[in-house]
């Protein structure tokens, strides 16, 4: 795919010597980040993972195919579909020393868990003064298209990035796949990694080793001077598309992608405001309330001498996503309304 | 609440008026009293002292529930787990949790067993296995299985016990776990405190059947009711549901039957509303379960008289010492509110 070259070549440090280096080889995202289970578990005995499908054929879109065949199905199992009551097990495992991975097809389904990740598991640290550890992963993958609709398709990010405790992760790349799954994995919080099945189309250069990339450090995917456009996940693939077409209009922009909405990378965010004047911030989730208003408010409380124009956002519409094809065009935002929208302030 | 009002021709008769003389060896009988007696006189304390508006936290007294977590604590080790609710003070008295840490935690204090972050229904004791406790309804019913399943990864005898109150099996979280745990045969006790009220909502309002206990049998697991204001009945059944678990045999709910002599919340009862009936109360009271067990042990000449002075006169000091450690200590500094927000 065309983007993936970009990535590489603009990405700067971390792939570029990866891919330089010896150890890296391309490989499909699902095999990042199965990689980064496998290579968790052999590491850790503490780590296993549970949901619906992790041990079926397909294995959660390929993340975790055939793990149980490796490890046993002590360590890698099926589960009940009862996402809240899992969810508070996966914890109860946490607190007792394990580092549970809860996998989830879908998003969606953690709305049947907000009691346990919400009023639990978010919150178990802080209630109990830090003597108890929730080193906790909840994985799950934001789903698109064929008509997916209003319950298969849901990105939820900005509702868990408004809950304290959490963390909440959302890679891009294949090399951001491995890499923060396996910081999630060994962190001591709970962790919630929120995939998009969009991603899954990727390869990339991927060190076939064990490592990690740091939480709330976002990533300057390529360098600009005219518009800055941020965000996190899928919609990075299409900003990163979308900077090369304006490239080629003459306007420079500069694509960050945060990689962790929380802890957020305030720092990336700034800096290249500072430098641009001009924001767009792009988000797979609905406009109010969520991801883009909140960095919204941030560079406008921080940053605003800085922006030369109003703040521009593009996200959802704030409506279910539809099942039509036809009115999924309308619902999706994608380089054409990226590269519209950096083109109003020119 | 009189056992008439809520009959159920179930398979143990509540609340018996006498005891009946169970095999049950004489030092667990003292260690139930102590038990049970530390409960109930710092319950008492802390509804004497409540009104000074020093402990600003909502407090769920249990006076009258003492018997059953003194039951479930006198057959676990110290390094099995308990998972914990609201209702939880006795809970973790029982466990052997650090009463200083706990009123200090009443009071909101920085020597508070969650330094002040959590207040009365956010107690924890680590070196007793107590994991912490969930004030939303059944919540900490999944987080105790979770601990069972870890204990069963690591190939461990340890036990998981979880209390929660009879409205917590009206959630579907309660389905879910047991399902779960039967499913896994994991070491869990499920340990429904039927209460009988929801604040003031009676179980008849909120429950078809009065069948906690039985309830679930179809998803497999065992379940028994006990007189919970009869100790030794709670300890028999409580012994054996903990052996199965510790030997590999799997889960097991009790359902323990007694009553909330005070309100939901706060010092004083709550008859004065109209909901609960004062004669309900008054019947509670007189089967009163350490006075069941007290007679019981001066009947059997287990105890004398001088004996409860001996067990009852420390207890005494140490709460006034917990209310006195608590009192004095400082509260939590303000430029910390973030702190253990993450690990």
């Amino acid at each position: 795919m065309p983007w993936t070259k970009i990535l590489l070549e603009r990405q700067g440090n971390p792939l570029e010597v990866e891919v330089a280096g010896s150890g890296s080889r391309k490989i499909k995202y699902a095999e990042a980040i199965r990689e980064a289970f496998d290579q968790a578990l052999d590491t850790d005995k503490r780590v296993f993972i549970m949901g619906q499908g992790v041990d079926d054929p397909q294995g959660m879109f390929g993340a975790t195919l055939n793990l149980h065949k490796k490890y046993g199905r002590e360590r890698v199992f099926d589960t009940p579909l009862s996402e809240n009551a899992l969810t508070g097990i996966a914890l109860g495992a946490a607190l007792a020393g394990m580092r549970p991975i809860y996998a989830h097809n879908r998003p969606d389904f953690l709305l049947l868990a907000m009691d346990q990740i919400v009023n639990h598991a978010s919150k178990w640290s802080y209630m109990f003064a830090g003597h108890t550890k929730v080193p906790l992963v909840i994985w799950c993958v934001i789903g698109r298209g064929w008509g997916s609709a209003a319950q298969h398709s849901q990105a939820l990010q900005g509702l868990f990035m408004h809950v304290p405790g959490l963390k909440l992760v959302m890679p891009s790349t294949p090399y951001d796949a491995k890499g923060l799954m396996i910081t999630a994995i060994a962190d001591e919080n709970p962790v919630i990694i929120i995939e998009h099945r969009w991603n899954f189309m990727q390869e990339g250069y991927v060190p076939s080793r064990l490592y990690s990339i740091p939480f709330g450090k976002g990533i300057v995917r390529k360098t600009g001077n005219d518009v800055t456009i941020v965000g996190a996940s899928y919609i990075i693939l299409e900003a990163i598309k979308a900077a090369k077409k304006l490239e080629e209009e003459g306007i420079s922009a500069e694509v960050i992608d945060l990689r962790t909405l929380k802890p957020l990378d305030e720092d990336v965010i700034l800096n290249s405001v500072k430098k641009t004047g001009r924001l767009v911030i792009v988000d797979t989730g609905w406009k109010t309330g969520g991801v883009t208003a909140e960095i919204s408010a941030l560079v406008a409380e921080k940053g605003f001498g800085y922006l030369k124009a109003p703040i521009k956002r593009l996200a959802s519409p704030d409506v279910p996503t539809p099942a039509s094809y036809a009115l999924e065009e309308a619902f999706y935002k994608n380089e054409r309304d990226i590269v519209d929208l950096v083109n109003q302030f020119f | 609440m009189g056992p008439g009002l809520f009959d159920t021709g179930n398979n143990r008769k509540i609340c018996v008026d006498v005891m009946r003389n169970y095999n049950i060896p004489k030092h667990k009988l003292i260690e139930l009293y102590i038990l049970m007696s530390k409960i109930r006189m710092t319950e008492l304390k802390i509804e004497e002292l409540y009104p000074n508006e020093e402990m600003k936290t909502p407090v769920h007294l249990c006076v009258g529930q003492e018997a059953i977590a003194a039951a479930i604590s006198a057959n676990l080790n110290k390094d099995d787990y308990c998972i914990s609710n609201h209702r939880g003070h006795g809970h973790y008295i029982a466990k052997g949790g650090d009463l200083k840490a706990m009123i200090a935690e009443l009071y909101c204090k920085e020597t508070g067993c969650s330094k002040g972050r959590g207040g009365s229904m956010h107690l924890v004791d680590l070196r007793v296995g107590l994991l912490g406790s969930s004030s939303i309804v059944g919540g900490g019913i999944p987080i105790a299985v979770g601990v069972a399943l870890a204990v069963n990864m690591r190939h461990e005898k340890r036990v998981s016990v979880v209390f929660f109150g009879d409205a917590a099996t009206e959630e579907g979280i309660f389905y879910e776990s047991v399902n779960f745990a039967v499913l896994k045969k994991l070491p869990v006790v499920f340990i429904c405190e039927n209460n009988f009220y929801s604040v003031l909502s009676h179980q008849k309002a909120r429950q078809a059947f009065d069948n906690i206990y039985n309830r679930l049998e179809g998803c497999g697991i065992p379940g028994y009711r006990v007189d919970g204001c009869d100790a030794v009945d709670a300890y028999n059944t409580a012994k054996s549901c903990i052996q199965n678990a510790r030997n590999g045999k799997g889960p097991s709910l009790i359902e323990a039957r007694a009553y909330r002599w005070r309100g939901h919340a706060g010092p004083g009862s709550d008859y004065h509303l109209g909901a609960r009936p004062k004669k309900d109360l008054d019947d509670w009271i007189r089967k009163c379960p350490l006075k069941k067990l007290k007679n019981f042990m001066l009947k059997n000449k287990i105890v004398t008289d001088r004996k409860l002075d001996l067990i009852e006169t420390p207890l005494k000091k140490e709460v006034e010492d917990a209310f006195r450690f608590a009192q004095k200590s400082p509260l939590p500094n303000k430029e910390e509110i973030s702190k253990y927000l993450y690990c």
